[in-house]
């Protein structure tokens, strides 16, 4: 649905966008993310068709940006990082002014909009003045503004950056609902890693303009953070037992009565570990994966790619 | 989740179609930003309250003044004067309302770029004419209807006033007609300053680019109502005429500037207003050395003129091309304009014989001193024209290239008939001429293609080229032939014109 090639983007001798190649699949919901300049908001307007590449190209629900951007931006609900709302319109105007430039005939538009209101919880403003929304409101509207003409692709800046936690799950629950019900394509660009790592099926992490890495979850932390790891807490202490697992598995640390290992395919794995285990008469209290998080695989990865830069500086 | 519905609807994007239908669409998706930003507008009471007072109390302390005004002249026999005052009023009364046009076209992209709100409208498919004329049309409606309204409560409070004035309908059309231009001109100057610039400050400031030749233009249509010799004339006032036709030009002009400069990447792109004039010069320099497209400097000064100025003048051959046709027009022009017997000088001009014997005089200026002060006199005046036409292009669109260099061929057809009709031999004229006119008139021409070249560049940059770009590139190509071209050129002509011409003339009188 979105497919970029050696995507490039340069301002007056700057290179924002540097050869980016992603491809995101229908019913996929991809979370770019980066540190701030890293070119997440230029390489979002290029999908938009707002800004030209420099070379390279992408397409957008089979629309070359360049060539059809009238076609892409039909196909494409934005919210930009800004809510960009006109304060003195009221809430039903305003989404009747973005679905009348949609061509969406007025009872659809109409419909839509009431409809995307009350699932956001938002009817009641409906006759209010924007500039009388709170924040989280206004990107809540913003986020029905995107929404409003069925846009099979959805490129979302920073979608709960400004809301409370209820407000940001009802969004969170409405792009689950889409990208599994409409088959909706997203592309959200976020600094909330617990969030993409919630929402996203896949993650690119983007610095000085660059994708430094690009996969699932799983994908990545096997790259980056290496194999799984487990932890094994037994009834009493270990007597040994670290060293007799270490044909089987790579011990990482151990205690007076856990360790910690690696282990390639631990559905294989696992099961033999615990047979041999209980097979010695060691009661296993617990045998638990350690969770590693997206900030975790993120750090890494603009850690090791730091390394790299630095390595080619000098 | 609760479902929306997806149709029926309109197709998003334009479909193959007619031209009337494709314009027809795009005045449709252009009228959706119109009527949300007049609502809008409407909805602030700083823009509703200036135009409540100017469309319905100023034009009551208008009439007012003008009737005070037309009884206190009267008294010292000054009718003609009050009652040009009303008139001049009613002008006034249309042109206050639209100055808020102004106010409003300026802060129609900065303002909304402020504010974050232009993004969103960006990501829709509307395309930039849409965008454009939707916000040009949407700064002109309301000051425009408070303009004709005032000046309707005007012409109402006229015919319940004592004052005696009716006027000449043609007059009013010609009144209302200004207003409208005037707001044309406001609204695309400050729509093209308001999509440039990065703050409504900055906006603001540039706008005195505006508001001062305005004013001048204001000043100098009072003068006319006031002076006019035909203020009466049921065909209106010619010099209006003259003032509305120019500024429609004008209006022409910026709505091409406007629609080639606005595009999404410039509206957004831009974010800081620098204005670095050591990398522009850089630049064109660069390309004012440049042998070919990708700016290769020339290697030598022979590469330079086998290579380089081929190339710059290549890319003249339309703006040549329209400065000859442009030329010899004036030229045709000159000469008929002398046929006309009131405009003629043949009558009083020698006759050819009597001429003949100024010979001796002119044969006792041939002397190295004379003619080498009248070769840097030729040089510096030509060139000072020339550079005049440059400067003045560049601000006007290229407009004043076409107007200030013809004249002198409008001159040259005009003396070059008289002269004729005197019974002068053409072959004097030839002489004359022809002697360095051969070196000057290709120069004069070159200047000139430059000189349109540079101003109306901006008009419509080649495609794919940003405005700043291609202005910078038709720099480089301007200090090129400039430096490689007219001013060798020109000091050549001079010379020929100071010390060939003259013994050529001088042996053709027999000298």
């Amino acid at each position: 649905m979105i497919e970029c090639f050696e995507l490039t983007k340069d301002f007056d001798g700057f290179r924002a966008v540097d050869h980016i190649n992603l491809n995101v699949p229908a019913g996929t919901v991809l979370a770019l993310l980066g540190p701030n300049g890293a070119g997440k908001t230029t390489t979002v307007r290029m999908m938009t068709s707002i800004l030209p590449p420099t070379s390279g190209w992408v397409k957008v629900a089979g629309y070359d940006v360049t060539q059809s951007p009238a076609q892409v931006r039909a196909k494409v609900g934005v919210l930009t990082e800004q809510h960009g709302l006109y304060e003195r319109m009221k809430g039903m105007d305003y989404l009747d002014f973005f679905g009348e430039i949609y061509h969406l005939p007025r009872e659809v538009r109409r419909k839509n909009a009431l409809d995307l209101m009350e699932r956001f919880g938002l009817t009641f403003a409906l006759n209010k003045r924007l500039g009388e929304y709170s924040k989280g409101m206004k990107q809540k509207l913003a986020l029905v503004r995107s929404l409003l003409h069925n846009p099979p692709v959805l490129l979302l800046d920073e979608p709960t950056s400004a809301m409370d936690p209820l407000s940001a799950k009802q969004v969170r629950d409405a792009i689950i609902e889409l990208q599994r019900d409409a088959n909706s394509t997203f592309l959200i660009t976020t600094h909330n890693l617990t969030e993409a790592q919630i929402l996203a099926n896949r993650i690119a992490i983007i610095r000085q303009g660059r994708i430094i890495a690009n996969g699932t979850f799983d994908e990545l932390a096997r790259e980056f953070v290496g194999e799984p790891l487990m932890e094994l807490r037994v009834n009493g202490e270990l007597n040994g037992l670290a060293k007799d697992l270490s044909s089987m598995v790579t011990i990482t640390d151990s205690g007076m009565n856990w360790l910690r290992y690696t282990v390639a395919d631990p559905y294989q794995t696992n099961p033999t570990l615990l047979r041999y285990v209980t097979g010695l008469g060691i009661d296993v209290v617990t045998l638990a994966p350690v969770t590693r998080t997206l900030e975790d695989i993120y750090l890494q990865v603009v850690k090791e790619d730091e390394g790299t830069a630095n390595g080619d500086n000098r | 989740m609760a479902t929306t519905v997806n149709e029926p609807m309109k197709p998003l994007v334009a479909q193959p179609a007619g031209r009337w239908d494709e314009a027809r669409r795009t005045l449709s998706n252009a009228l959706i930003i119109t009527r949300r930003e007049v609502r809008d507008s409407f909805r602030d009471w700083r823009i509703v309250g200036p135009i409540i007072i100017l469309t319905f109390v100023f034009p009551f302390l208008a009439q007012w003044v003008a009737a005070r005004f037309s009884g206190f002249l009267a008294t010292y026999g000054a009718e003609i004067i009050g009652e040009r005052t009303i008139p001049f009023l009613l002008m006034i009364v249309g042109f206050f309302p639209i100055s808020i046009s102004l106010v409003i076209a300026l802060e129609t992209f900065v303002g909304e770029k402020e504010r974050r709100s232009l993004e969103p409208l960006l990501s829709t498919p509307l395309t930039n004419t849409e965008l454009y004329i939707g916000k040009t049309l949407a700064a002109m409606i309301p000051p425009l209807i408070a303009s004709i309204g005032g000046m309707l409560v005007y012409l109402g409070t006229l015919l319940f006033s004592e004052l005696a004035w009716r006027p000449q309908p043609m007059l009013i059309v010609q009144i209302i007609l200004l207003t409208i231009v005037q707001a044309l001109v406001m609204v695309t100057g400050a729509v093209v300053v308001s999509s440039q610039t990065t703050s409504t400050r900055a906006a603001n400031l540039l706008a005195s680019f505006i508001i001062i030749p305005m004013t001048l233009i204001i000043n100098g249509e009072s003068i006319i109502i006031f002076l006019a010799p035909d203020a009466n004339s049921s065909r209106g006032v010619g010099a209006l005429w003259a003032i509305i036709v120019g500024m429609l030009v004008v209006v022409v002009l910026l709505l091409r500037v406007g629609n080639s400069i606005f595009n999404r990447e410039e509206l957004l792109g831009r974010t800081i207003d620098r204005l670095d004039l050591r990398g522009i010069l850089a630049k064109a320099w660069r390309h004012a050395r440049a042998v070919d497209e990708n700016g290769t400097p020339a290697r030598s000064l022979v590469e330079w003129y086998t290579r380089a100025i081929p190339l710059s003048l290549r890319r003249l051959r339309v703006p040549v091309a329209i400065a000859v046709l442009v030329f010899l027009g004036a030229f045709v022009g000159g000469l008929v304009f002398g046929l006309i017997p009131r405009w003629q000088i043949a009558p009083y001009l020698p006759p050819p014989e009597q001429f003949s014997g100024t010979s001796s005089t002119l044969a006792s200026f041939l002397n190295l001193s004379v003619q080498g002060d009248a070769m840097l006199m030729i040089f510096t005046q030509n060139t000072r024209v020339l550079l005049a036409a440059l400067m003045l292009s560049m601000f006007s669109f290229g407009v004043a290239a076409l107007v200030l260099t013809p004249l002198t061929f409008v001159i040259l057809g005009y003396i070059t008939g008289q002269v004729l009709i005197a019974g002068y031999s053409p072959l004097l004229i030839l002489g004359a001429v022809v002697t360095h006119g051969i070196v000057e008139i290709p120069m004069i021409v070159i200047a000139t293609a430059i000189a349109l070249r540079l101003g109306a560049v901006i008009t419509r940059p080649p495609s794919g080229n940003t405005v700043g770009h291609a202005w910078i590139v038709t720099l480089g190509d301007t200090l090129k032939l400039v430096l490689g071209v007219v001013l060798p050129g020109l000091l050549l002509a001079a010379f020929l014109e100071s010390f060939i011409t003259p013994r050529v003339v001088l042996a053709l009188l027999g000298g």
